[in-house]
């Protein structure tokens, strides 16, 4: 049984500036939900709310609830939190000092995981599923570095998915890469949301048009419109989402 | 007067590059100077002997400082067992945790240890191992080169453990690992390389140190049979035969400084092979 989110009233600070406001959105399961909006407008902190690491930063402070399965994250250990909601980053991110292997290890291993069959079985279920098998199974013990950006993407993404998370956020994971691997990326987001609950953040509207089922758009810190995508990007309530869908501002 | 201006500033160009040749030449000199000495001084008396036999006694000639090759090699050994774990373990702490009162104190705290003048560090290390136990001993020696070892440690780490992305970090987290695995397994080895250059320097640093030992290692004519009993040096040996009166002695010394800057070269050296590791780039 999969799961989805549900954010109640999110705020969020860094020190005294407030980025986010009295967010409220329910993100369902099985689907891929895009969070779109100008630059600064909070969307990498919402995401980062989603799984506890704006918390992380120092002098930053949320309020609010996001509810997993009807459990308040924010009274879970974050820990266990991270571990059912995993997070591709915007900038592909492998370790610097590990193989293609380890990494997608990494998350089983420092988790307890030891024996090498099942690590094997994972590594190369969770690579076949980031559509990256096929590239590097020659080379698994070579660094994940060596890999181009958009392997090094799918690379992470396999690493996220390597720990099985019931959720998966992705920060703008394809603006760092060029047109190929982003198609490819996209893809593998439909491929995925059959297994997992997506949400993911992008100023590209197009993309969120394109692997998006709902759309959220945001602006200084407030959540303005939250549709199904078809209708959001068609026939958006709100003006603002229209001027910015339409190219007004942004 | 286009081309006049232009001519000028090549002129300066000119002038500057040669003003920057020169100082780096003048730095080199002196280095030169004294590995040139060294080698027309010391090359003379380094030979098989030296690094197999021990010392012989006055008036006997020949005979060489192998006890006190071996000596030196001990007390890096120990100095490292006092000094790595306390340097790595709190630099550490300072890159990841540092951030703060305690911190800024620390930081503070190693730099005023890295200007101590490393005799105070002996008579530290005299005071607190060396008068206890009622005698000289390999362990009051490795202690002080311990001590002095430490401040070099600890910034090197700082700082390296510190250029590993926040983005790196983060990956681990957003994965469901605590904290200090994050950091242990993922962001230490990430600088790792950078940490072995450290402390190899300060190895090369306390492998030449003669003061902080004169009265704590203090130095013998044998082999080495127990840590807590004196032990020789190759830095006190070169000065005990520096200032004796005799000559067969002084080209002993002239070889031991020799061979001390030798293996101080070669750490130096390993150091530089070491930076050019496999994984290199952390961005």
């Amino acid at each position: 049984m999969l799961t989805g989110l549900a954010v109640e009233k999110l705020g969020a600070w860094f020190g005294q500036k407030q980025v986010l406001n009295g967010i409220s959105m329910t993100i369902g399961p099985n689907l891929v939900t895009a969070v779109i909006g100008p630059s600064g407008c909070g969307k990498s902190t919402l995401i980062r709310c989603l799984n506890r690491l704006h918390e992380t930063v120092p002098g930053a402070r949320q309020s609010g609830r996001v509810l997993l399965d009807g459990q308040n994250i924010y009274l879970m250990d974050p820990v266990q939190v991270r571990r059912t909601i995993g997070m591709v980053f915007q900038k592909p991110n492998p370790f610097p000092s590990m193989s293609i292997y380890d990494n997608v290890a990494a998350g089983l291993r420092l988790n307890g995981i030891r024996e090498r069959r099942p690590l094997d079985e994972i590594v190369e279920k969770s690579l076949r599923m980031a559509a990256l098998w096929e590239e590097v199974n020659d080379r698994l013990d070579k660094p994940g570095i060596s890999l181009s950006g958009g392997q090094q993407q799918r690379l992470c993404i396999a690493r996220a998915i390597a720990i099985e998370p019931q959720v998966l956020l992705m920060d703008e994971p394809c603006s760092a890469l060029d047109p190929i691997s982003t198609a490819k990326i996209e893809e593998l987001i439909q491929e995925l949301k059959k297994a997992l609950t997506i949400v993911i953040v992008t100023h590209n509207m197009q993309q969120a048009a394109r692997v998006s089922d709902y759309t959220g758009f945001l602006l200084l810190g407030e959540l303005i419109e939250f549709d199904e995508t078809p209708k959001l990007f068609t026939n958006p309530r709100d003006k603002r989402t229209e001027d910015y869908i339409t190219g007004r501002f942004g | 007067m286009r081309l006049n201006r232009y001519q000028r500033r090549r002129a300066v160009n000119v002038l500057v590059s040669a003003l920057a040749f020169l100082c780096a030449a003048i730095t080199i000199i002196p280095l030169l100077m004294i590995l040139g000495h060294l080698l027309a001084q010391g090359a003379k008396a380094v030979n098989l002997d030296f690094f197999t036999q021990l010392p012989k006694p006055v008036g006997e000639v020949g005979g060489g400082m192998a006890n006190a090759i071996v000596g030196t090699l001990i007390l890096i050994g120990l100095a490292c067992l006092v000094g790595l774990p306390i340097g790595i373990i709190g630099g550490i702490y300072l890159a990841e945790f540092g951030n703060n009162k305690t911190g800024w104190l620390v930081r503070f705290m190693s730099d005023v240890l890295n200007g101590t003048p490393s005799i105070v560090i002996g008579i530290f290390a005299y005071t607190v191992v060396v008068l206890p136990m009622k005698r000289f001993s390999a362990l009051a020696g490795g202690f002080a080169l311990g001590i002095i070892m430490i401040p070099t440690v600890i910034r090197a780490t700082e700082e390296l453990v510190k250029l590993v992305p926040t983005s790196v970090r983060e990956a681990g987290l957003a994965l469901g690992i605590p904290q200090w695995r994050v950091i242990l397994r993922i962001v230490v080895p990430s600088a790792k390389t950078g940490i072995v250059t450290g402390v190899l320097l300060a190895v090369a640093r306390i492998g030449g140190e003669t003061a902080p030992l004169l009265f704590t290692a203090f130095g013998n004519q044998f082999w080495q049979q127990r840590l807590d009993q004196p032990i020789a040096s190759l830095p006190v040996q070169v000065f005990t035969y520096a200032i004796s009166p005799f000559e067969d002695w002084h080209r002993q010394a002239w070889a031991g400084a020799l061979v001390l800057v030798a293996m101080i070269l070669i750490t130096s050296v390993l150091t530089r092979v070491v930076t050019r590791g496999q994984y290199r780039s952390m961005r």
